[in-house]
């Protein structure tokens, strides 16, 4: 390969020297080896969005309703196949948004708890139990909010509808309380609890003890001290602390598809059955599907992959942001 | 405005460890006093005990009496978040709140209590506190711009005004040079120097001739030995202190044959 | 205020006991305001103005909360109020995270146990109607561990040696941006949901180049799952391995890639077999991607590269969509079995974890 290399020392049988070429292989190979595992990963990340884009064209091609402001989903439909995301799209963000309102302040509540208010003993402890919530598989949330949640929140429904039914989204005209938005909301509320507050303490603990005694020093509560020295400092890590949990909530698949009734239809009364997400819709077409219908079912998942890809960038881009401008401070 | 400190019979903890026992000290008002002596014997646990910052150490305590005015700030009807906004604190590290501006920086303590207050009363408090900490020169073209963008020395005067802007009656600085290069040691000097016509000041400092060039009075705090809670072992006029020592481990430590 | 302006008069300044006292509630006043909002509340049950354990709870809750704030208001002042309404809802969030964590735990093991017994863990589901009970669940634990033991395989080597590439290799200009680059991607990989990369998996794989729907291409699907994981985790441990050490053995004339495996690595094997037990844990009960690339079997397949083959989540998925009471009591009993499994893989990383003092964990 390279005529340049002095050959090996008669003698030296064992490659130590420095110079030797046994040596330069064995470095070149190895460095060669792990540089191809990294561009794998590249590679992965790629193919993903490649083989998803060429398989969602045949259906595409063949649907002859609006992707995009379709609810219906009859991709197997022959001679005119009709589907669209409109549905779906709507199920998705509006679970999401319910997860991201619950989850959020008590994700940050529980980090702040860990971080700031209980004694540090206590707080490995809990940081371990919040960990164990994510170390739940996602199919006994879905089978646990389908049978435990359920009847509890059922109440819940008849309350909001009973005091609060003036706001059409707590409105239930049907008096059916299971397999709704909301109660998928609050699951995926629960299971993106560990993401957020994970993230959170992080950042919450890098706080630096010396800006935390610099506003008790100056006449702070506890709280005032929170909000003028560690909130500020952790707001970068918690806003993607947030996004991170978006992202897990918007792709949930298995929960949400036992939970929610999978109709593709919009229903602004979030307390009554129905809606559907796209990961859940695609577990739940899957076995039934045809060629057609499995194409359609790739569409919209290339559509939750935009949509996951985008969320987790700016999330990774505020913390790498904010951590290179801390390394440089 | 400015108060005199009586401590007496102080003991402090954290928590079953006591770092020092049975400190009894005076301190006069528009003073400055020092507190000398080796590392770890107690210099900072002593001064964070004046302003009750000591306890927001987890299970850190204290025993004994301090005394402002006469007032115990250890009573049962003392509140001590308004110890900490009367008695003022500056650290060893300069320590601007990192997401704030300069202006934002000198008012943040007043903002605390959620008063509104307008924009021409805060902009005086910011000019007339920068002013008193000799930064106003330096910093008024950039007021908007971040504290931790300004140089070490100019950090600990930004920190300084900090605790100036709600009017203290006291003022504590632990080893506020420490961290700092000798010009901006000197203008930090000489900011004392000023602001003991108004307030009562308790400086620590590892630096002895920064002890006998700023303060009136030197308390010498000592380690009897290891794991023992430190001493208080003589207080008296800096001049005494350093020409007269009564104390023989004072005169080792001034000399330089210790510590 | 005096104190605000800009020469303060002496004249009218506050005497210090003001400036320095602030009323304070009692120790006890947090439990007394409890015990006022439970009894309160417990006395509206029985008049059944309010009904319901949890409803009773609600009422008590916010009840304590009106009371501990208004007695503070009126004896602390407004930010000694606001502060106890914080440090309220900063415990109250913790209570609430706790709640499903234990009910989750409590239903599973209530209704898991019901099931389990030594026919439920050794026979498969072959021959059994799956309208009535029998039957056992040890066909999806082979599936399961021939599943991520093949994906372990393949995602743990890899991530292992990316990782190295990300530590090890990246000093100069041009492999230092492509290693952001990845770094970079490997993050966004993190959340890539479950579910796409089972669409991915079947897309490339089987529709593309033709490999059947079987244990083999779940285990891709799940190899990719476990990768991003298996970085960063490695990465971490390897950058906190000294440099003093790297150089030390550089300085012996030890070549770099010998360096890396036998002093590097080492130090670092306790770090990166947790981090990989971690990934375990997490990929051990996903669910979408195994419904994508597999066909369910009821029988035992101890070939992953052939044919249906079982794993603990499908199990579980098929028995509670079969809907009948039998087939669910046996989707609970899967459900403890799978949720054993992941906490022994998580609670083994924290053990080796502690004992070897990796910190990060
Ligand atoms: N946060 C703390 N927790 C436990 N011990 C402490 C803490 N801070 C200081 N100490 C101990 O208290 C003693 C006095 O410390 P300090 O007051 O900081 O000394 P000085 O300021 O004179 O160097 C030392 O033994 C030190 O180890
Ligand atoms: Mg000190």
């Amino acid at each position: 390969m390279s005529t340049t290399v002095e050959p090996a020392t008669a003698g030296t049988a064992e490659p130590i020297s420095i110079h030797g070429q046994a040596v330069r292989r064995g470095d070149r190979i190895f460095r060669g080896v792990s540089l191809f595992a990294g561009i794998t990963i590249l590679v992965i990340i790629g193919a993903i969005g490649i083989f998803l884009i060429w398989r969602a064209i045949p259906s595409l091609q063949a649907n002859t309703a609006n992707f995009f402001t379709t609810s219906a989903w009859f991709p197997d439909q022959t001679p005119n196949p009709v589907f669209g995301i409109a549905a779906l799209t709507f199920g998705t963000l509006f679970t999401a948004a319910i997860a991201m309102v619950l989850g959020v302040p008590v994700g940050i509540g529980i980090a702040l708890f860990i971080a700031q208010y209980a004694d540090r003993r206590l707080a490995s402890t809990l940081g371990f139990v919040t960990d164990l919530l994510a170390a739940v598989p996602s199919i006994i949330f879905g089978m646990w909010g389908l049978s435990f949640l359920t009847p509890h929140m059922e109440g819940l429904g008849q309350w909001l509808n009973d005091y609060l039914g003036f706001i059409p989204i707590f409105r239930n005209d049907l008096n059916q309380y299971s397999k709704s938005i909301l109660i998928a909301g609050v699951v995926l509320a629960i299971m993106v609890l560990p993401t957020i507050s994970a993230l959170s303490r992080e950042v919450l603990t890098q706080v630096p003890r010396s800006t935390i005694e610099a506003s008790l020093a100056l006449g702070a509560t506890r709280w005032e001290m929170v909000r003028q020295a560690m909130f500020p400092f952790a707001r970068p890590g918690m806003i993607s602390a947030a996004m991170l949990g978006l992202g897990r909530a918007l792709g949930e698949t298995i929960a949400v598809a036992l939970i929610l009734s999978a109709s593709n239809v919009i229903n602004w009364h979030i307390t009554e059955p129905g809606g559907n997400t796209f990961a859940a819709n695609i577990a739940l077409k899957w076995n039934e599907a045809g060629p057609i219908g499995l194409s359609a079912l790739i569409a919209s998942g290339l559509v939750l992959f935009a949509i996951t890809l985008v969320v987790n960038t700016i999330a990774r881009g505020i913390i790498a942001r904010h951590a290179e401008f801390r390394e440089s401070s | 405005m400015a108060k005199r400190i009586d401590i007496a019979n102080l003991d402090a903890y954290y928590g079953t460890f006591k770092a020092v026992g049975d400190v009894s000290l005076s301190i006069e008002p528009k003073s400055v006093t020092a507190f000398i002596g080796p590392s770890g014997c107690g210099k900072s646990t002593v001064l964070r005990t004046i302003n009750r910052m000591h306890e927001v150490i987890p299970r850190a305590y204290v025993t004994g009496q301090v005394l402002l005015d006469g007032e115990d700030i250890y009573g049962p009807d003392i509140d001590p978040v308004n110890v900490r906004r009367t008695i003022g604190m500056v650290f060893q590290r300069p320590n601007p709140f990192p997401t704030m501006s300069i202006s934002e920086n000198v008012v943040a303590g007043l903002t605390l209590d959620g008063k509104k207050r307008s924009k021409a009363e805060l902009d005086s408090i910011v000019e007339r506190s920068l002013r008193q900490a000799n930064l106003w020169e330096e910093v008024k073209e950039r007021l908007d711009r971040p504290g931790g963008g300004l140089s070490g020395g100019q950090q600990q005067r930004l920190c300084i005004a900090r605790a100036i802007a709600v009017q203290p009656q006291i003022l504590l600085m632990d080893e506020p040079c420490s961290a700092l290069d000798p010009i901006s040691t000197l203008a930090i000097e000489d900011l004392i120097e000023q602001l003991k016509a108004d307030y009562t000041i308790v400086i620590v400092t590892h630096n002895m001739q920064q002890a006998a060039r700023v303060s009136e009075t030197t308390a010498f705090f000592n380690l009897p030995g290891v794991g023992q809670p430190g001493r208080l072992v003589e207080i008296a006029p800096t001049e005494r202190i350093f020409s007269n020592p009564t104390q023989e481990a004072t005169e080792d430590y001034i000399s330089g044959r210790f510590g | 205020m005096s104190t605000t302006q800009m020469t303060p008069a002496p004249a009218t300044e506050p005497a210090l006991h003001d400036l320095l006292a602030g009323r304070q509630l009692p120790r006890w006043a947090p439990l007394a305001a409890a015990a006022a909002g439970i009894v309160i509340s417990l006395l509206l049950n029985l008049i059944s103005a309010v009904d319901g354990v949890a409803g009773t709870a609600v009422v008590a809750a916010i009840l304590f909360v009106i009371f501990q704030t208004g007695w503070s208001l009126r004896v602390e002042g407004r930010r000694h109020a606001v502060d106890r309404l914080a440090t309220t809802a900063v415990y109250a969030t913790f209570v609430i995270a706790a709640t499903p964590l234990i009910a989750v735990l409590a239903t599973v093991f209530v209704k898991g146990i019901k099931v389990i017994s030594m026919t439920f863990l050794t026979h498969s589901m072959r021959n059994v109607d799956t309208q009535g009970p029998g039957g056992g669940l040890q066909h999806a634990i082979v599936g399961t561990f021939q599943q991520v033991g093949l994906a372990a395989l393949m995602g743990v080597p890899l991530g292992i040696l990316a990782a190295i590439y990300l530590v090890e290799y990246t000093a100069d200009a041009k492999s230092s941006r492509l290693a952001r680059a990845i770094g970079f991607v490997v993050d966004v990989m993190t959340g890539v949901p479950s579910v796409i990369v089972g669409l991915f998996v079947y897309s490339a794989f089987i529709l593309t180049l033709g490999l059947p729907r079987s244990g083999f291409a779940a285990a891709i699907a799940l190899a990719i799952l476990m990768l991003p994981v298996v970085v960063r985790s490695t990465e971490e441990m390897l950058r906190i391995v000294p440099r003093e050490l790297r150089e030390a053995s550089l300085a012996l004339g030890i070549p770099r890639w010998r360096t890396i495996t036998k002093i590097v690595l080492p130090t670092a094997l306790a770090g990166i077999i947790t981090g990989v037990m971690l990934a375990i844990a997490r990929i051990a009960g996903e669910t979408a991607p195994l419904l994508l690339t597999t066909f369910l079997s009821q029988s035992f397949n101890y070939n992953a590269f052939k044919g249906p083959q079982a794993a603990l989540p499908t199990f579980i998925w098929d028995q509670f969509t079969s809907g009948t009471q039998a087939s669910q009591d046996r989707a609970w009993g899967g459900a403890l079995v799978l949720i054993t499994i992941v906490m022994l893989f998580y609670a083994g990383a924290r053990l080796i974890a502690r004992f070897t003092g990796v910190k990060k964990f």
